[in-house]
């Protein structure tokens, strides 16, 4: 058995499988926001509260990370291994999955696949009804933040709890996430307990700002629900090919929860979400902790195979998601986007997140990993996307690639996905040709030289002064937006290239 | 085209449109598989015990399995504990110290209710293996003494029973001695949350808190 018949009415139109890989369709789920990057940006910038509470969160994640990052001598081992073992499952994707589904079926779980957000929730929905309830407990997932779950099983009557502490605060404040790992990080102790004093019906009056007041309130919130609950959602952090394990890694004991009391349990999963083997999953452990809490390792881990017989969920069904990831698969560059395995780590390094935030960002997936990631699965449309000015949130420093605990090399995707952005366009701006001419010099060596050579011309126009004020044309057409604002430092007299070949090194 | 048909058939035709130019290399498995430690050696033991309390939990270390009991008995005096759940096959000499408490006896055959389960206060079970590097114990569900995954969720206190021989420095070796087939579940320290400033703060919904009797 592969698919399970829910004897749902036939209500999707076929007719446009192509089988060939496809995008997120444009108006499902959460992948795009309503503004470009710049205009969102200029408004989250005016909150300094904002600003205050992602400066100080970033601030003490980042030394975390450092501190048990720098424990591991095999850490940079670690990270080829990773990087290594996705690359392998990406070229091994199809036959891959088909095992994971031949194994869950195995042990008594169903499969379903889902080609985009819309089938998901639509999959998820009928199954939940299908057991009778008209609630149901959420896991912390970034998948059924993507198709926009919680929406969708609202429309259908079926209230979604979310447990994880964090969600809560968003969906008790009305709010969308920020962040992939602590998706209310712009929110602060005394911004929630606010929320808490006004949205929980049997919260103490008395209800303290402290954290530890605060996370007591959530347990005895939810508590209840927890006990009672008979259908939960999950998402997954890995699934096992070759025995069919599910895993989730957690910190508060909701996932747990979530996983063990109901007697069903769903779980939408991203297709990129596999390692082929249980011993993989020795190099993912000490990776995934380490970059997103910065812990030597999170409270809880779970793992799962189907159902077991007396204990935990006894129906199991697992929904596979593409909504995107084969087109980012058909890239042979931008697929290592799909190698993320959402610890978050590059957020809290990137100097643009940390000021912005994760809204002026409008997908799910915001940060550097979002950038590339969200705009390679929904394909960007045209100049007026909003997607199309992701590529550029970024000011290409690196960090995200060096806390990449896979080692996504997210700033040239960037540069990558800055010339689709370009070639999306119907009439090019200055800055997309600069761009486009960016990133072909910037992919060959050969090239890249040609365009220092261009460096010396820029010292005429310098002056006295060593600074450029203006270019001429036809610089100035490609570059005024950039002159007009701020003076150019004049190039040095010889590239770092040149310099190396008259001194050889200095020595 | 069914979606699975539909969904397999675009990610062929991507895998092949995307495949690198070059095949991937083979996995570089240059990292440490083995720890510092040997499994077990009183070097190990001491590590574990410093990564678990690192975690704001207790440790209790027991030369020998018959002075289990006792140290069972303190942490359920320690934490004013009346009523108790175990797993049914939790070795006997370990109960020694119950004393008059209540005890609920746990199986997948006569499992006690979540909210029997919600009415205890402390849960005992033994443990699988345990990670020394990261301060993890992994609990087998259905294994010897280690119960259904709700046991030791539950309940708001656990005293987890951790022999040295099961103790091993790093993941890689953890993993290797588990198998997947059964439901695992990886505890390091008592359930904690960082979401409110990413400040840490330990126990929400899970035991909030958790005592290791390490023997050896």
């Amino acid at each position: 058995m592969s698919t399970t018949d829910l004897g749902m009415p036939a209500v999707r139109d076929d007719s446009r499988d192509t089988g060939l890989p496809t995008h997120s369709p444009a108006g499902q789920g959460h992948l795009r926001g309503t503004t470009s990057f710049p205009r969102a940006a200029r408004t989250e910038l005016a909150d300094t509260q904002l600003r205050r509470n992602l400066g100080k969160a970033t601030g003490i994640i980042r030394a975390k990370r450092a501190g048990v990052v720098a424990e591991l001598e095999d850490w940079e081992d670690l990270r080829l291994a990773g990087s290594a073992i996705k690359a392998d499952v990406m070229a091994r994707l199809p036959e891959l999955l088909e095992q994971l589904e031949e194994n869950v079926t195995a042990r008594g779980g169903t499969v379903h696949w889902a080609r985009d957000a819309e089938e998901a929730n639509r999959i998820v929905t009928e199954l939940v009804r299908a057991t009778g309830a008209d609630e149901v407990v959420k896991v912390k997932s970034m998948a059924t933040q993507e198709t926009g779950l919680n929406e969708a099983l609202e429309a259908a009557g079926i209230a979604a709890w979310e447990t994880d502490l964090a969600e809560l605060i968003v969906q008790l404040g009305h709010d969308t996430p920020s962040h992939i790992l602590v998706p209310a990080i712009h929110r602060n102790r005394s911004e929630i307990r606010e929320i808490f004093l006004r949205e929980m019906p049997d919260v103490d009056p008395a209800l303290s700002d402290d954290p530890r007041a605060l996370a007591m309130a959530a347990r005895a919130h939810l508590r209840r629900k927890f006990l009672s609950a008979r259908v939960a959602v999950s998402g997954a952090n890995f699934a096992v090919a070759d025995t069919g394990t599910l895993a989730v890694v957690e910190s508060e004991g909701n996932g747990r929860m979530c996983l063990t009391l109901p007697r069903t349990l769903i779980t939408l999963m991203g297709v990129e979400k596999l390692v082929p083997t249980w011993s993989d999953l020795e190099v993912f452990l000490q990776l995934l902790p380490r970059s997103s809490t910065g812990e030597r390792m999170n409270p809880y881990t779970s793992t799962w195979t189907g159902v077991t017989p007396g204990d935990g969920p006894q129906e199991f069904h697992l929904v596979l998601l593409d909504n995107g990831r084969s087109a980012v698969l058909a890239d042979p560059d931008g697929r290592a986007a799909l190698h993320c395995i959402r610890c978050s780590a590059c957020l809290n390094v990137c100097p643009v997140y940390e000021r912005v935030g994760g809204h002026a960002y409008g997908s799910v997936y915001p940060g550097p990993i979002g950038a590339v990631l969200t705009p390679m699965l929904t394909g960007i449309s045209g100049a007026d996307d909003p997607n199309a000015s992701l590529p550029y949130a970024s000011s290409l420093c690196g960090a995200c690639f060096d806390a990449c605990p896979v080692r996504i090399d997210i700033p040239n995707l960037l540069v990558q996905q800055r010339a689709a952005s370009v070639e999306s366009h119907t009439r090019p701006t200055a800055q997309d040709l600069a761009m486009k001419a960016a990133a072909v010099a910037m992919t060959s060596a050969g090239r890249f030289r040609a365009a220092e050579k261009g460096l010396g011309l820029g010292r005429l126009l310098a002056g006295r002064e060593g600074r450029i004020t203006s270019l001429p044309w036809p610089a100035s057409v490609v570059a005024s937006h950039w002159t007009g604002a701020r003076d150019v430092p004049a190039p040095p007299a010889e590239t770092a290239r040149q310099w190396w070949e008259r001194t050889g090194g200095g020595a | 085209m069914s979606a699975r048909e539909e969904v397999l058939a675009r990610l062929r035709a991507a895998r092949d449109a995307g495949a690198p130019r070059e095949a991937p290399a083979p996995v570089p498995r240059t990292y440490r598989r083995t720890g510092a430690h040997a499994p077990g050696s009183p070097a190990v033991l001491d590590l574990l015990t410093e990564r678990v309390e690192d975690y704001r939990a207790r440790v209790l270390r027991v030369a020998t399995d018959g002075e289990v009991a006792a140290a069972v008995a303190r942490c359920l005096a320690e934490a004013g504990s009346q009523r108790l759940v175990v797993p049914a096959d939790l070795p006997a000499p370990w109960r020694a110290g119950f004393g008059g408490r209540s005890v609920l006896e746990d199986s997948a055959l006569a499992p006690a209710s979540v909210e029997q389960l919600d009415g205890v206060d402390t849960v005992v079970t033994a443990s699988a293996v345990a990670v020394a590097e990261t301060g993890t114990v992994v609990l087998a569900a259905g294994a010897p003494g280690q119960g259904r995954r709700a046991l030791s969720l539950v309940p708001d206190h656990h005293v987890c029973v951790v022999r040295g021989e099961g103790v091993v420095a790093s993941v890689p070796e953890g993993l290797a001695r588990l198998d997947p087939g059964a439901p695992l579940t990886f505890v390091s320290g008592p359930s904690a949350t960082s979401d409110i400033e990413l400040d840490r703060v330990e126990g929400v919904h899970g035991p909030r808190r958790l005592d290791v009797v390490l023997v050896g």
